[in-house]
Formats: structure tokens, C-alpha cells, sequence
């Protein structure tokens, strides 16, 4: 333990505008020594992207240090001006940023792009910032590193080019690198190689890092210590295996909790039953290439059928065939007993009532001109013909049984709500046309820990009330464990495995299931080294 | 309506003199019978006579007021380059909803109908049409509007297609709502800006257009006052120096100007661009 490569004190960052200024950080302290790598853990809006960008000595537009000192390397960036703490900027201090498909210039070349900041620094040619570059590429393990770099953004995998970004940032050898959401763009089973990439080479340059996250158990596998960030403030600070072992704060404790959450077991569906949905031989494509293949499935009516597999498995495109926003090219849909035709239009409107879509994103999903009284009101006169009074009287029903107050948000727009919020009002609009089966899709992929926990409690409560059927697509298999009855695993179009949870989730797994289980981090810091041990045992 | 002229007052000086333009044309266009000193076909004087107490703009080749045919002017080329524009917005905006919405072989029949249209020069079409039809102000109307139509109709068109590919209106669809809702209801309140924006500067064109036509013999008819055709009229006097033909010229120029500063400001708005 030397001095310390940065140290924030007392830092406090506002919102800019004149009439009442908000605080986003409140008397952050905060050390990291050379070597090192913080997690920054919380909720969106906790400020942790904010402390990221303020250990550069910058702030987002609108912002602005109000208080404190970011002393790094003796220097303190709050005093410094703009210029030297540009000069800083990619060469000491380095940022990766959570999307690097949108961070990449999509119409330049990844060498040209990777090696700028390190030229500009002048102290080595290009040909040697070049060959540092593909070394580094080739110790991510990205494959073909000689030619990758020629390549643009668009050509390389989502993964790839996470994994470019971080190669990126490396090549002017910077003493700090700022992770801000590194993974949460990927799929669990591409997660770990990035993962795995970055902590092995971040360990052979003695770089310091801070790793941002909402997810817990990504941070315990990458960080020597864990921050928990909630409104601005610091909740617990501490080595990584001791807050694992033993949080001292209660909100520490209910993001654990939410890793944890579980949903009352089911009993035994009745083989005898006759299923609420069964699609059977469903073959889908778009624009001629194939997407869902031969699949089939059964729905049961108040169980609840999770269906997993990574993005591009064809899982939304499943959602959209039985919700009818597109038809199938060949297979039959079978709901409550009767045929279901294909597309929408040629549904009746009782079985376009009694099936629901909630879409991954609450924020693309009501419209944006429409109040909430409104967006909620309107599958009540379209499905019940309720009116006037009636309809007022039903939609404030709904919304306080969603825990969302009428009075506040009825005649609120979209804009105005939450994230969380929006979604209570996407699950309300479904359950006002009185469905059957609810389709959820991703439904809280865009959430945090604790309001997605939330949100599946209010599901599970919901399908107990009403005896619901849910569809539930995700690709979060902790989602599944706590709230599916039975499972559906899907890769490149098919279902590779069906059955009950239990029987899914257990051994004996194929060998696609056994991967994707293996990947859901855990909330154990020597998970990723087992893993990564067990793999290259295994091959 | 409230919410528009709330957004009034936060608008930047241009916009708010291009507004106070467009106040005073319309003053001008409504009052023009109490304003004008005499009337909009009366012969007062001599012909082309200079600037006087009594004509203070002069007289034009028939001896009419240029001030007063000025103020009526306003009344006829506004008149109808509103009625024009409404007309062109409310057919090209309803079919390229519609065809966006329904996508199919209604998108490719309209498509296709008004890449034709497109695909002619509009003055020449225009030209084609009136001598076809007949010049009269009916007519003028129709063909104006008919090519208008087009171009409002491919920007609603892109409009709906790529607010119906959100989640929204997909579930709308699925809900099993008709038609009419999902353009009207869905569609419609979040093309609303962009559409008008383009309203706007269509104005401009069209109102440019009748102009055009007034001066080649094509649009208003005399003796109606309209400025093209007295830009036309009284062009002789340019070469002795005598700045009435410019005057006419002058108010088309800045009514569009005025539109334009507008229509910037409302664009600005509808694509959340700040500075």
C-alpha cells in the first residue's frame, strides 16, 4: 500500500441550473491504490456514471463540481485547467463506456480509432502503437488480432467490440481505467469472456480500475473492494469478501435479498389438463431467413412458462408469433381449445382480449401523447365497453391495485414517470382487457435489482389472484429460478430443452443449458475462477 | 391551442417577428375593404401615376390605386395559398398516413401514383393541366394542391412508417384497434411536429407558386388584385426607374421570410436540438 493513485474528498457534484440546484453526489470520499479495482454498485441514478466521469475532472452538460477535491497523482483535477486535464483524458485516465457499438465512429477503421489517443501522445510511432495494439487484442483472446483492426465496428460481434474498446483504452498504457456497464450490452455466456478478459489483463499491467455496475455479482467476481452508491451518497464501503459475508447496511442487505427472491412453489401441473396455449411445429422466419424453427410448447393456465436462451435465440420473435403481431409461416396455435390463426387481423377481438404482450421496453411502449388514465382506459371501452364513470372508476381500480396512487398519476404522460413506474402502467394495460395469458418479454431487462424484484413480486401476486398463464421470455436465469414452473430453453430457433423447472434445472443438463446455467454470475468472488478452471479443465 | 401560444413566449426574437409578419398579413388580408382608400378594381386616376398624396403608391397601367390593390392583394394571394395549403395537407397527410400505416399494395399503389406526379417538373404539369382544364381559380386550387399533396404525402408516409415500427402502435395492432384509431390516435399526435414544420414551408412554396403563375397570366385572374400579377403589370416601370413593381415583390418576399423564421423555430423544437 503506497499513496494513493487517486483520492476523491468530500466530492459533491450538482445540477447547474440556478433555481434549485439538485445534488446528484453528496460527500463522496473515496481511495484507490495503484493495482487496485473498485465496484461501483447501485441502482440507476445513484450517481455511480457520475463519480465515473467526475475521476476524470469531468461532468455530463448541466453539471458541475460543487465542492471537493479529485486528487489523482498528486494532482487535483477540480484546480487544474481544462487543458491539462484533456491531456489527461484516454492517456492516464481511460473510460470504457457501456455500449461500445454507439460508442465506436461506425465509418472509421478500429485501428485508426484505437490508436489516436496513444499518437497523439507522441512518445511512440505508429507502427509501434499498432503492434501494441494487436498484442493487446490478442491477449483479450479476440480471434485473427493481425487483421481484426482493419475491420469497422459494424463487422465484429457485440462482444468483440466490448472487448476492442477496453483494448482500446489500454494502448496509451493509462495508470486508471473507468468501466462504466462493460457487459451489460452482452449475453451471459459472452459476458464471461470479456469479463474474464479484462481482470486478466487489468492484473498484468497494474492498472487501477473502477468497474460500474448495478449487478452485484458481476462486481464480486472483478473488484478488490465494493462501493454501494445509493442517492448520491456512499451506503457501505468495504473489501469484497467481507461485504459479501457480512453487509452492515439494510439496503446493502435488500440488494442481496433481490439475488435471492423466489416465488412460492406450484403445484404439479395435472398432466390430464388440457393446456390454455399449445403451439405446435411453429416455423418463423424474416425475410426468408429462418428464425424460429419447429418450435412447440404448452401453456398452462396460472403456471408460469419461461422461455431463456441468448439474444438472437428467437425468443421476442416467439412472443410476437402468439401475440399475433406476426404471423408464422408454418405450425398451429391452439388457444383455450379453439385454433388460433396467425396474424392479428385474423383473430377475434375475445381472443386478441384474452392475450396480453408486455414489451421489454416500458419507454417504446406507451405512447408518448397519451395520459395513463388514457393508455389504461382504453382496452376497457375497446374489450368491456366500459364508459364514462365506469371506466374512471375501473382504471383507478387498476392502478391502485398495480401500488401506483390514482390520484397522483392518472393524468400524468409517460415522460413523467419511472422507468419502474412505466411498466406498472404496461402490466396495468395488460391486465385491463382481463387476459388469460400474459406474455411478458423481457419485461425487466431495462429495471434495477430492486424495482425488477419488485415488479415479479407484483406478477406473482397477480397470476395467484387471477389465475393467470405467463409467457415469460427472458434471458436472466435467475428470473427463472425464482419465478418460472416450467422452462423452455431455446437456441438458434429451436427448443433444445423443455420440462419442468426442476427438471430443466437440475442435472442431468444438455450441454447448451449446462453453459448458459454456468454463466448466471454468482454471488460467490471466486465464481469466475472456478469457472474459467472448470472450462479449460473441461476442453 | 394554449399550449402554442405558451411555447410563444419562450421563442427566440426571430420567431417571434416572423409571427408578428404573419399577425399583421392576416390583419391586412381581414380588413383590407376598411384600410384600402378606394376600391380593389376602381379607376382613379391616370394611368402609371407617380407617388402622390392622393395615390401613395401611385397608379398602375390601368390607373388603379397600387396601394389599395396592394392591401386586397393580401386578401386574394394569402386567401388562396392558405385554402391550397390545407387542402394539399389534409390529402397528402391522410394518404401518407394511411399508406405508411397499411403498408401492402396500398403504400406501393399510392407510392407509385405520386413518384409519377414527382417525376414531372410541377411548373410544367402545372402549365399542362391549366391549359387542359382551363385557367381559373378552382382549378388553380385543385392542381396546386394535387402536387403539394405529394410531398407532404411522402413525409407523412416515412413518418407513419417509422412510428408505426414502434412498440406502441404495434400494440395497438395487436389490441385490435382499427384503422382510424391508430392514425388518428397513435400515429398522428407523435408525427405532429414535423408535420407542422413541413405545413409551413409548403405554405412558402405554394404561395411562391401563385405567384409564379399570377405572373405569367396563369393564377388569379384580373381584375382581381394579387401581387404576381402586378409584379407583372406594372414591370415596365423598372426601366424608368420607378420602384412600384418592387413593392409587391417586397411583400411576397418577406410574408415567406417571416413563414420560413417560424417553421426554423418549430423544427427546432419538434427535434429537440438545443442551440
Amino acid at each position: 500500500m503506497g499513496e494513493a493513485l487517486l483520492s476523491i474528498r468530500g466530492l459533491s457534484i450538482c445540477t447547474s441550473v440556478s433555481a434549485g440546484t439538485t445534488e446528484i453526489l453528496r460527500g463522496i470520499d473515496l481511495d484507490l491504490q495503484r493495482g487496485t479495482i473498485l465496484g461501483l454498485v447501485g441502482e440507476s441514478g445513484s450517481g455511480k456514471s457520475t463519480l465515473g466521469l467526475a475521476t476524470m475532472g469531468y461532468t455530463r452538460e448541466g453539471l458541475r463540481i460543487a465542492a471537493g477535491a479529485i486528487v489523482f497523482d498528486g494532482v487535483d483535477l477540480t484546480r487544474s485547467s481544462e487543458h491539462q486535464r484533456r491531456s489527461m483524458r484516454g492517456v492516464r485516465i481511460a473510460y470504457v463506456a457501456q455500449s461500445a457499438a454507439a460508442a465506436f465512429n461506425p465509418a472509421r477503421r478500429l485501428f485508426d480509432q484505437s490508436i489516436e489517443v496513444a499518437l497523439g501522445r507522441g512518445r511512440q510511432g505508429r507502427r509501434a502503437v499498432t503492434e501494441g495494439l494487436i498484442e493487446l487484442y490478442s491477449r483479450l483472446q479476440l480471434p485473427n488480432p493481425g487483421a481484426l483492426g482493419r475491420r469497422y465496428p459494424h463487422h465484429v460481434s457485440g462482444g468483440q467490440l466490448q472487448r476492442a474498446m477496453t483494448a482500446m483504452a489500454l494502448v496509451p498504457e493509462p495508470d486508471l481505467i473507468i468501466f462504466d456497464e462493460p457487459t451489460t450490452a452482452l449475453d451471459v455466456t459472452t459476458q464471461i469472456d470479456v469479463l474474464a478478459a479484462i481482470r486478466d489483463v487489468i492484473a498484468s499491467s497494474r492498472t487501477a480500475a473502477i468497474f460500474i455496475s448495478h449487478d452485484l455479482a458481476l462486481v464480486a467476481q472483478m473488484a478488490d473492494r465494493i462501493m454501494v452508491l445509493r442517492h448520491g451518497q456512499v451506503v457501505e464501503e468495504a473489501a469484497t469478501r467481507e461485504m459479501l459475508r457480512a453487509p452492515r447496511e439494510a439496503y446493502t442487505r435488500s440488494l442481496w435479498a433481490a439475488h435471492e427472491f423466489r416465488a412460492a412453489p406450484k403445484p404439479m401441473c395435472q398432466e390430464a389438463a388440457a393446456p390454455l396455449l399449445r403451439a405446435k411445429d411453429i416455423n418463423a422466419s424474416y425475410a426468408r431467413s429462418p428464425v424460429l424453427r419447429e418450435v412447440t410448447l404448452e401453456v398452462h393456465a396460472g403456471r408460469t412458462l419461461a422461455v431463456v436462451g441468448e439474444s438472437g435465440s428467437g425468443k421476442s420473435t416467439l412472443a410476437k408469433v402468439i401475440a399475433g403481431a406476426m404471423a408464422a409461416d408454418t405450425g398451429a396455435l391452439e388457444f383455450a381449445g379453439e385454433s388460433l390463426a396467425g396474424g392479428y387481423r385474423r383473430r377475434s377481438r375475445a381472443q386478441l382480449c384474452r392475450i396480453q404482450l408486455i414489451a421489454q421496453s416500458p419507454d417504446t411502449a406507451l405512447n408518448p401523447r397519451q395520459r395513463v388514465g388514457d393508455a389504461i382506459g382504453r382496452p376497457l371501452t375497446l374489450y368491456h365497453g366500459l364508459r364514462g364513470a365506469a371506466r374512471q372508476r375501473r382504471m383507478r381500480e387498476l392502478l391502485a391495485e398495480l401500488e401506483l396512487d390514482p390520484d397522483r398519476y392518472a393524468d400524468r404522460f409517460p415522460g413523467e414517470l419511472s422507468g419502474g413506474q412505466k411498466q406498472r402502467v404496461c402490466i396495468a394495460r395488460a391486465l385491463a382487457a382481463e387476459p388469460s395469458l400474459v406474455i411478458c418479454d423481457e419485461v425487466t431487462s431495462g429495471l434495477d435489482t430492486i424495482v425488477a424484484q419488485d415488479t415479479l413480486n407484483l406478477l406473482s401476486r397477480l397470476q395467484r389472484e387471477r389465475n393467470l398463464a405467463y409467457l415469460f421470455i427472458t434471458h436472466d436465469l435467475t428470473i427463472v429460478r425464482a419465478i418460472a414452473d416450467d422452462v423452455a430453453v431455446m437456441q438458434a430457433g429451436r427448443v433444445v430443452r423443455s420440462g419442468s423447472r426442476d427438471q430443466v434445472l437440475a442435472p442431468p443438463y444438455d450441454p447448451y443449458t449446462e453453459l448458459l446455467l454456468s454463466s448466471v454470475p454468482e454471488m460467490d468472488p471466486d465464481w469466475l475462477d472456478g469457472l474459467l478452471a472448470r472450462r479449460r479443465g473441461g476442453h | 391551442m394554449a399550449r402554442t401560444l405558451g411555447l410563444f413566449k419562450t421563442a427566440p426574437p426571430s420567431a417571434r417577428f416572423g409571427a408578428a409578419v404573419v399577425v399583421a398579413y392576416g390583419v391586412v388580408a381581414v380588413l383590407a375593404p376598411i384600410l384600402a382608400p378606394y376600391g380593389e378594381t376602381q379607376v382613379v386616376g391616370v394611368e402609371f401615376a407617380a407617388w402622390s398624396a392622393q395615390h401613395w403608391l401611385g397608379t398602375d397601367d390601368l390607373g388603379r390605386d397600387v396601394l389599395s390593390r396592394l392591401l386586397y392583394g393580401a386578401r386574394n394571394t394569402i386567401g388562396i395559398a392558405i385554402i391550397t395549403t390545407v387542402l394539399a395537407a389534409v390529402v397528402g397527410g391522410t394518404l401518407g398516413l394511411v399508406a405508411g400505416t397499411l403498408r401492402g399494395w396500398v403504400d406501393q399503389v399510392l407510392g407509385r401514383l405520386v413518384d409519377v406526379l414527382m417525376a414531372v417538373p410541377s411548373l410544367i404539369l402545372t402549365l399542362l393541366l391549366l391549359a387542359i382544364l382551363g385557367t381559373s381559380t378552382f382549378s388553380m386550387i385543385a392542381i396546386i394542391a394535387m402536387i403539394e399533396a405529394t410531398r407532404i404525402f411522402r413525409l407523412a408516409r416515412a413518418l407513419a412508417y417509422a412510428i408505426g415500427a414502434v412498440d406502441f402502435v404495434t400494440a395497438a395492432r395487436v389490441r385490435g384497434e382499427g384503422l382510424v384509431w391508430i392514425i388518428f390516435r397513435e400515429v398522428l399526435p407523435n408525427a405532429g411536429a414535423p408535420l407542422i414544420a413541413e405545413f409551413g414551408l409548403r405554405f412558402c412554396f405554394v404561395f411562391l407558386f401563385i405567384a409564379t403563375l399570377s405572373f405569367l397570366g396563369l393564377g388569379i385572374q384580373p381584375p382581381a388584385a394579387d401581387w404576381g400579377s402586378m409584379v407583372r403589370d406594372n414591370a415596365t416601370l423598372i426601366s424608368y426607374g420607378q420602384m412600384s413593381p418592387l413593392i409587391p415583390a417586397a411583400a411576397i418576399a418577406l410574408l415567406t421570410l417571416a413563414v420560413n423564421l417560424i417553421v426554423d423555430w418549430l423544427v427546432h423544437q419538434a427535434s429537440g436540438l438545443r442551440e
